[in-house]
């Protein structure tokens, strides 16, 4: 996994709550078997005027001019700005797939669905829980600023403004360590085998049933 | 011991270590796959040399890709095929039990784990699939996982999680006549909002919860994400026991009662004290249909669109404009006045045995009043949620109440639920659906989706338009 430290970029506002898993990829892209190429079909339905296919050449598809990301002033955004209960929905991970391989590194919100908050951590995509005060007025600000970009700092825990200002932000510790190393879950779990070994055994004796 | 919730039951029996600031490895003792979300996962396993740490925890299914009609041709979508014959290829490198599309216990997977006794009460269970949360039903920790995930859970049958808060959900009170599990969850949902249970793992409970069947709370447990919440759960009783006896995956004798003995302790214990408590009327509850394009944009049948004038708030009020134009929706429109082009009785909230039996009720009042399927709808399916809920309902005739009424029989699967086959809405059509998303594309692009109950989509599709079920006697 790609490590997370620091990093500067371009804001990009989506101003709706409830951002579903399946309007940040719909599901006819779910069939790939891969776990790259999403990000030409990031928010497919509302980025272009057709209808998306599996392995069609995106870059000749009519582009919706109405949504945000098309807007010229937003090209090259690597911050998302979004709204409460991002991520709502499936727990499909194509949704990070998504928006990491169409740039994002990372994503500011009031709130996060769970299961999606979770994924985003597993791929070196950093969401960010902002009060929905300071998000309103990072929205504005943004509107406000062509060119507005954010940096973010993961070791601080601060989002900090083109001005100087600088909000901080929590985060789990043993996630931000694991982000900030780009550290594999499995190869940390798998230094556990002997306690997992352990704890087996003895649900073996308490509760056979699940074993058999 | 200081009393504790069921949530804290589970979650302690499982923890196998944890971290200084609270995340914890926890055990999981049984893990469902399917062909959508583990592809990458198992290549994940190659890449790494890595094998499954327990074969037989694991369960595979393909649901989501695979066709309802012509079964025995095949699949004829090039890449949907790609799919699940990778699920097929990855269970036989592994040595996985898998119940592939030709067998006749293939379904959703969220119905044969149930089904087949494979979900048992005190367990941990995973998914890569959202809607896990289904089998919380049992007394259950289940919830949906990712890809990575799902990787982790083969390679390491643990992961890595923070403890929820605790919700408890009570729905006390009597059922009116025609409101079902599917009215409690969706009110649940108007109430709480699409956010409501997010960070939380809700208990539902009370009087009208401990009434409904295990179909029912399953029902109930499955949209527990709708609400936000990763993991839903009813306590143990002896419906949960009795369910599970003689079930291929249950234990059998002296095994039987020690796992019964457990199973029953998987309940709150009097005095344990949760993070939050919603409490519901259960005889206030009507029938439901969603009007939005968010399982919280819920109304009763009796009641109209709603005008995004008097949202809450101005982020809602962008909301709500947004959902009207989407849904093709005037507000102030009576929901009975709203006609349907398609019928969609299915997917793992609604598509076992009791929602046949409820929709088929209300076909079998049609037939009897001289009703079919209305002209002005286009389509009206019932996809079964596993070739053995198909089977039974075939044995009690429900099939052929269907065909007479109008309806299509098909196979088992997922289905329009989500349109990952070639069962699906055109742009600007309208369905009454059993499923649990309403998300603008979710059945078809363009499609706009109505959330309602068995009984309630089977009256849309006789009247060819929303009617209160309650209505028909």
């Amino acid at each position: 996994m790609k490590p997370f430290t620091q990093h500067t970029g371009l804001v990009a506002p989506l101003d709706r709550a409830n951002v579903d898993t399946d309007a940040i990829i719909p599901k006819q892209f779910l069939k790939s078997i891969k776990r790259a190429g999403f990000g030409p079909n990031a928010f497919d339905e509302w980025r272009y005027l057709d209808r998306g296919e599996p392995g069609q050449d995106c870059s000749t598809r009519p582009l919706n001019p109405d949504f945000v990301l098309n807007q010229p002033r937003y090209q090259g955004a690597s911050i998302l700005l979004a709204r409460e209960n991002f991520g709502c929905g499936s727990s499909r991970e194509h949704a990070p797939w998504a928006l990491e391989d169409f740039g994002f590194r990372a994503i500011i919100a009031p709130s996060f669905a769970d299961i999606f908050y979770n994924n985003c951590f597993k791929n070196g995509l950093l969401p960010i829980v902002l009060p929905a005060e300071t998000v309103d007025r990072l929205f504005r600000e943004t509107a406000a600023a062509e060119g507005y970009r954010l940096a973010v700092d993961l070791a601080a825990q601060t989002v900090t403004t083109p001005a100087g200002e600088s909000f901080a932000f929590q985060v789990d510790a043993e996630r931000k360590h694991r982000l900030m190393n780009g550290l594999d879950d499995i190869g940390i779990t798998l230094t556990h085998v002997d306690t997992i070994r352990a704890y087996e055994d003895r649900r073996r004796r308490e509760t056979p049933w699940l074993f058999q | 011991m200081k009393p504790r919730t069921l949530y804290d039951k589970l979650w302690d029996a499982h923890v196998v270590h944890v971290e200084p600031d609270g995340t914890a490895l926890l055990y999981i003792d049984r893990h469902l796959v399917h062909e959508v979300t583990s592809p990458q996962a198992f290549d994940g396993l190659r890449l790494a040399g890595r094998q499954p740490w327990r074969t037989t925890s694991v369960l595979a299914v393909p649901d989501h890709n695979v066709p309802t009609t012509d079964r025995d041709r095949g699949i004829a979508d090039p890449v949907s095929r790609l799919q699940v014959e990778t699920l097929d290829a990855n269970c036989k490198e592994f040595r996985l039990t898998e119940f592939r599309m030709d067998d006749p216990r293939q379904g959703i997977v969220h119905v044969i784990g149930p089904e087949q006794g494979f979900t048992q009460p005190g367990m941990t269970l995973v998914c890569g699939d959202s809607h896990t949360s289904t089998h919380g039903a049992f007394g259950a920790l289940a919830f949906g996982i990712g890809t990575s995930e799902v990787e982790h859970v083969l390679a390491t049958q643990c992961l890595w999680q923070k403890k929820s808060k605790t919700m408890l959900v009570k729905v006390e009170g009597e059922l009116g006549r025609g409101v079902t599990a599917k009215d409690i969850v969706l009110a649940i949902i108007g109430r709480i909002g699409t956010a409501g249970g997010t960070g939380y793992a809700i208990e539902f409970g009370g009087s009208a919860i401990r009434a409904l069947s295990m179909e029912g709370r399953m029902t109930v447990c499955n949209m527990a994400i709708e609400a936000g919440a990763r993991a839903g759960m009813v306590a143990v009783d002896e419906k949960t026991v009795a369910y599970l006896r003689g079930r291929p995956g249950a234990p059998v004798g002296a095994m039987w009662d020690q796992a019964a003995d457990y199973w029953r302790t998987m309940v709150t214990d009097p005095g344990a004290q949760f993070d939050a408590v919603v409490e519901l009327d259960a005889a206030a509850i009507m029938p439901q249909v969603t009007w939005g394009t968010s399982p919280e944009m819920v109304v009763p049948v009796s009641g109209r669109v709603p005008d995004p004038a008097e949202a809450p708030s101005a982020v809602k009020q962008g909301d709500w404009e947004r959902a009207l134009q989407y849904m093709g929706l005037a507000a102030h429109t009576p929901i009975n006045e709203i006609g349907v082009d398609k019928v969609f009785i299915g997917s793992c909230t609604n598509s076992r045995i009791e929602d046949l039996r409820e929709a088929a009720a209300v076909a079998q009042w049609g037939l009897q009043h001289g009703r079919k399927v209305a002209a002005n709808v286009r389509l009206a399916m019932v996809v079964p949620g596993s070739g053995l809920v198909k089977a039974q309902a075939e044995a009690e005739g429900l099939d052929r109440v269907f065909r007479e009424a109008g309806f299509e029989w098909r196979d088992p699967g997922c289905s329009m639920c989500l349109a990952m086959n070639a069962d699906r809405l055109e742009p600007g059509e309208r369905c009454a659906s059993t499923s649990n998303r309403n998300f603008e594309g979710r059945q078809g692009q363009g499609g706009r989706t109505h959330l309602v109950s068995p009984a309630m989509a089977a009256a849309a599709a006789m009247f060819g338009h929303f009617v209160d079920v309650r209505s028909l006697s």
